[in-house]
């Protein structure tokens, strides 16, 4: 008898097909990895685990019993855990509060706190996961959080685990550890489900993969029967080619970072002593893990922060005007890392959006909308870069992760920048998406533009990067040459183990 | 301008409205929902209670009647800032309009027109024996009516609940990250509504006090603008019941003063300049907190399931 | 139950909506009538004679709507940009006192320079007013709402003071008003023998500038886009600050000349009870019409028949006139679900 049993599961949203008869199975003690794109139906699947959906058809059964479809309660009581992707805590409340959430009744009338120190004490010590229970969650780091929220699932007594896309955010020092926990749960009698789509982690943790592909179920393989490529090629369904990469001649430096700090705000971390030189035909990968200053950077390279102290040179001359609109007049490509609530405004039309930061320098007499100009220019750039929408007038909310990233990149583009900074610009978009964004980059690359890339996923820093740099805690080291540093090293810098002192500089 | 008892026994029956109606607000906000309903419901507070005493009810059952309105209103809002998530800013004052025009509307019909509005016999006051000796305060704090006496419980109690209960904890939580309620099959929607009733009901009794206990006739205008004072006393009191005591108390002790200033003041000064004071000092208040003020990380953000697992 | 976004909301829908709205009014507004032991029937017929039956019924309701039309004007822009700008009401009291201040003697110029004058006094006053919300908002992050809500108090004291005291007219008999606006500053009467004045036409010309400047110009694109999303605004370059206080100047001047149409047009002088809570109102026009200028006509002239049609209906019926702030109300909270209607479907289940 299987542990978890899905059977036959079908889910539809209108005309869109989620999950296509999907049957799959997790055994006791097992570690099963979910392999799939974004949009193939891993996260519906899980919903319905989780009774936030209820299938069309099909049932889930947890030790052969079948399991209560669209009550969260009763998977929770089945001793379904899961750890999510988007961490579900609350800032402003301490560790301890955001674990006991909804394991008392709500009729009771004394919250029981002690019993809830000592169990979770006994927890912490068991599987090796420290953490400070009257800590606020604000304070924590993005590791910390993860501890967090793996310890709520096994205070709940979860015997079937679900992690989904946990090592998004991790170190490769931080992932090692994590997939030491989990072999110690499976010790201590759990099954776990691990959702991601990095294939190298799938590789080393899983006894089992399974594949899915626009909500069918393409493959199940044993873990020691695959290969990258095998998973990669079921995973898209075809053979999958990245953009080649290919080392050019570097021009002059089209910006240059002197000594630049920016004090800490809300959400970003303090920079101290930012040195850097990106020059014309150049990538530079900015590896780090979420929290140490990618964002106070990102934010001074897009105009929309200064630093408290140091010089940004753009194109040679100390830039004084920080402002998102000079910088894209001066051929500055801005790529955010939200897109979704950065990069557009969802409830504008399409043709608005691509005026973006040009609203003003395109208008005539400096204050009229030229629609027509607008609509047609949308229309020229909607067909080049193949964005999928009901035409310039459709309203932008409405356009999918990807075809947004199109307009973005269309917008910035277009008009051959001279730098660009691109944050995290392929995260969450399918293969082909993530093809097409990488490729454009390169593009631009090979016309002359100097970039920076600052992205969690270190395969695609490699994969697209000239030099390498690693930010922790707000300082940077390097930048190395690409062919000089591996990933354990650069992981052990991003977790601020490792000085660049053992390594030279490029 | 002496800190006498009778000082402080004007400075409790100001506060004791702001009490009930800055806690009510406070539960609901906590929760997650802006309720700018509190003004029209604190009006329709102070009338239904008048009225079910006019009609020959008897006080207590007044109170019953006043929070159950409160609740309705409540839960109306809630339809349309809960349920369905639309603008809670639009909702809100919406709901003061219909409840103040309500209030106005069954007053009228009722009550056929005179030049004296009709009275009845409030809530009394009476000693707490023991407390009501200490000096200064006692004889202020605790020789007041019943209402008062239940303001004090109030503050206790939504401190208790808040931070002391299973269900205090989900409420603040689905002021902070609903998401995470419903991770853990909560419903949010229900959660968010209950804080939302409970809260109106006691920001009816707010206004319920006026005419029941504080005063004893009801007059169109009545509340001027308190319930609006209660929501920045929220801020100021960064959502803590405690806080929310000791600010309304505060503000009331200006209240008074300013009051008893009118009077010496009189001929130099128009009166109107000093009755602006509670208002400006409101704005003060906020000046002084927002910059670090504290807010629900989820206030204002419609909840809707499914939305981000 | 989940909402489900609609790719197309149904054009037809937006602009019968309001219709819509108030008709829902009507259905509820029918058992808080028999309450009062009245047939609806009757009252709803009374109700629309009184607002329409006549032509002088007809130039109440447009003398009523016009104010109407200015504040919510002065609503829907502020709540295109998500500015809870709920101090019309102060704000129109402060356009009627600088009306009087330059209108009741101090200056003597002919009509056509007097007119635009008194309004250019009042815009500024509205605006000047609204420059401290403003302000706090953006250098100090506080909260509009609150406020924008207790400056009107402190507003209503003030004219209050100034009415008892220095501006009293002596000429009034006691009552707290104060002088008169001067014949050149009075607006001409457009309908003989009815109080309908030339305050509409400017109120008219008025949306249709604020229609042009949201259609045309980038500074409705930036006012529409800080109301949408203020982190991608920003993205784009768009100051928010400077955006909020362009909102401001607008809206603030808008309820400020509300208050010198009423005091120049209307009224002929400030008193305490000038506005009946026109600028609440105007929150309710606004919304009514989807924040649109032009539409923003349309309502604002369906309420002001609500109201002048409940003043003559409760003098042949017995129900207080207080039910036109109950239709009111209603249709705000009606025309709140319906514009979600219109954008959304709702699907039920999980």
């Amino acid at each position: 008898m299987k542990k978890l049993q899905f059977s036959k599961i079908c889910k539809n949203f209108g005309s869109v097909v989620a999950n296509d008869n999907i049957s799959l199975s997790l055994g006791e003690g097992e570690i099963l990895s979910l392999l799939g794109e974004n949009g193939a139906g891993k996260t519906t699947l899980m919903n319905i685990l989780f009774g936030h959906y209820i299938s069309d058809k099909g049932f889930i059964e947890v030790e052969g019993q079948r399991l209560t479809p669209g009550s969260t309660r009763a998977s929770l009581d089945a001793g379904i855990g899961m750890v999510h992707q988007h961490f579900t805590l609350a800032d402003n409340l301490t560790v301890l509060e955001n674990i006991i959430l909804g394991t008392e009744p709500l009729s009771r009338l004394w919250s029981q706190k002690k019993q809830a120190y000592k169990k979770l004490k006994a927890l912490s010590k068991r599987f090796g996961l420290l953490i400070n229970p009257d800590a606020k969650v604000a304070d924590l780091t993005v590791g910390e959080k993860q501890r967090v929220e793996i310890i709520k699932a096994l205070y709940r007594d979860a015997s079937i685990l679900i992690l989904d896309e946990p090592t998004s955010v991790l170190t490769p020092q931080e992932t090692t550890q994590l997939f030491t926990v989990l072999k110690e749960m499976v010790n201590a009698g759990l099954s776990i489900m691990f959702i991601s789509h990095k294939l190298n982690e799938i590789l080393e943790i899983s006894d089992r993969i399974i594949v899915l592909r626009h909500g069918k179920l393409v493959g199940e393989v044993d873990t020691k029967n695959a290969s990258k490529e095998s998973l990669a090629e079921m995973m898209v369904g075809h053979t999958v080619t990245r953009p080649a990469y290919e080392k050019l001649k570097i021009g002059k430096a089209v910006v240059e970072l002197n000594n630049v700090c920016l004090n800490a705000s809300e959400g970003s971390t303090a920079l101290s002593n930012i040195n850097l030189k990106i020059h014309e035909k150049e990538i530079i990968g900015l590896a780090g893990v979420a929290g140490n200053g990618q964002a106070g950077l990102a934010s001074i390279l897009q105009g929309l922060a200064s630093p408290s102290s140091g010089e940004f040179k753009l194109f040679g001359e100390s830039l004084i005007k920080y402002d998102p609109r000079y910088l894209t007049k001066s051929r500055v490509a801005r790529i955010p890392e939200d897109r979704t609530n950065e990069g557009i405004i969802g409830e504008m039309e399409v043709w608005e959006n691509f005026l973006g930061e040009e609203l003003r320098s395109k208008a005539k007499s400096g204050f009229i909308i030229d629609k027509k100009q607008a609509v047609s220019s949308a229309e020229k750039l909607i067909q080049e870069y193949d964005i999928r929408c009901e035409g310039p007038f459709a309203s932008t909310r409405l356009l999918s992760g990807g075809n947004i990233q199109k307009l973005i990149l269309a917008r910035s583009l277009s008009n051959n920048p001279r730098f660009i900074i691109a944050n995290k610009p392929a995260r969450g978009l399918d293969e082909g998406a993530i093809s097409f964004v990488q490729q454009q980059i390169i593009n631009a690359k090979t016309q002359g533009a100097g970039v920076l890339l600052i992205s969690e996923d270190l395969d695609e820093i490699f994969e697209l990067s000239d030099r390498i740099t690693v930010i922790f805690d707000g300082k940077l080291q390097g930048p190395f040459d690409i062919n000089t540093v591996n990933i354990n090293q650069v992981g052990l810098m991003m977790s601020g183990e490792m000085k660049a002192d053992s390594l030279y500089e490029a | 301008m002496m800190l006498t008892t009778s000082l402080w026994a004007a400075v409790i029956r100001i506060a004791t409205p702001l009490i009930f109606a800055t806690l009510g607000e406070l539960i609901c906000e906590r929760a997650g929902v802006l309720n700018l309903g509190i003004e029209g419901i604190m009006t329709i507070g102070a009338m239904a209670g008048w009225i079910w005493v006019y009609q020959g009810g008897d006080l207590w059952g007044g109170i019953v009647f006043v929070a159950i309105v409160g609740m309705l209103f409540g839960f109306l809002h809630s339809i349309f800032a809960v349920y369905l998530g639309l603008s809670q800013h639009v909702s809100g004052i919406g709901i003061t309009l219909l409840a103040s025009s309500i209030s106005y509307y069954a007053y009228t019909m009722l009550i056929p027109f005179s030049t004296t509005p009709p009275k009845i016999v409030p809530f009394s006051a009476f000693e707490v024996p023991l407390l009501s000796s200490i000096p200064i305060i006692g004889g202020a704090f605790f020789n007041q009516s019943a209402l008062t006496y239940l303001a004090y419980i109030l503050v206790i109690v939504t401190f208790y609940v808040l931070y002391k209960m299973p269900i205090g904890l989900t409420i603040r939580m689905a002021g902070e990250n609903p998401v995470a309620n419903e991770a853990q099959g909560i419903n949010v929607l229900l959660i968010r509504t209950g804080a939302v009733m409970a809260g109106s009901a006691l920001m009816a009794i707010g206004g319920a006090f006026l005419t029941m206990s504080a005063f004893d006739a009801f007059y169109f205008g009545m509340i001027n603008g308190r319930g609006w004072i209660c929501i920045a006393l929220v801020i100021f009191a960064s959502w803590k019941p405690g806080k929310a005591f000791l600010g309304a108390i505060l503000f009331a002790l200006f209240e008074a003063l300013q009051v008893r200033a009118q009077l010496i003041g009189a001929d130099v000064i128009p009166y109107q300049i000093f009755s602006m004071m509670p208002y400006f000092l409101s704005i003060v208040a906020m000046m002084l907190v927002a910059r670090k003020a504290a807010y629900p990380k989820a206030l204002l953000v419609p909840f809707r399931q499914g939305d981000r697992i | 139950m989940r909402l489900k976004t609609r790719r197309n909301a149904p054009v037809w829908l937006i602009a019968v909506l309001p219709i819509l709205s108030i008709g829902v009014a009507f259905i509820f507004g029918a058992f808080f009538i028999i309450w009062a032991g009245e047939s609806p029937i009757t009252a709803y017929i009374a109700l629309i004679k009184g607002s329409l039956g006549s032509t002088f019924a007809i130039t109440e309701s447009l003398a009523r709507a016009t104010p109407l039309i200015f504040t919510g004007l002065a609503a829907a822009v502020a709540f295109r940009a998500k500015f809870w700008n709920i101090g019309a009401e102060g704000q129109l009291y402060c356009g009627a006192m600088a009306a009087t201040l330059v209108g009741t003697g101090v200056i003597d110029l002919p009509s056509p320079i007097m007119i635009p004058m008194l309004f250019i006094a009042g815009a500024l006053a509205g605006c000047l007013i609204l420059l401290l919300p403003v302000v706090l908002k953006t250098h100090m992050k506080v909260d509009e709402v609150v406020t924008t809500l207790l400056l009107n108090f402190v507003i209503l004291l003030f004219v209050n003071m100034l009415l008892e005291g220095p501006w009293k007219d002596p000429m009034a008999m006691g009552w707290p008003q104060a002088a008169r606006i001067i014949d050149n500053g009075v607006l001409p009467t457009i309908v003989a023998k009815s109080r309908l004045h030339f305050g509409i036409i400017i109120a008219l010309l008025m949306s249709v500038v604020m229609w042009a400047i949201f259609r045309f110009t980038v500074w409705g694109y930036e006012i529409r886009a800080v109301g949408y999303n203020q982190q991608a605004s920003t993205f784009y370059g768009i100051s928010i600050n400077k955006s909020i206080l362009m909102v401001a100047l607008f809206s603030g001047g808008l309820a400020g000349m509300a208050g010198v149409s009423e005091v120049a047009g209307l009224k002929g002088y400030l008193t305490l009870t000038l506005s009946p809570g026109f600028g609440y109102t105007g929150i309710a026009v606004a919304m009514l019409a989807q924040l649109h200028p032009i539409a923003v006509i349309v309502s604002a002239i369906f309420l002001a028949s609500i109201y002048v049609g409940a003043d003559a209906m409760s003098r042949s019926v017995d129900i207080p006139n207080y039910i036109a702030d109950i239709l009111v109300a209603i249709s705000l909270l009606s025309v709140l679900v319906g514009a979600m209607l219109a954008r959304y479907r709702i699907v039920w289940g999980k």
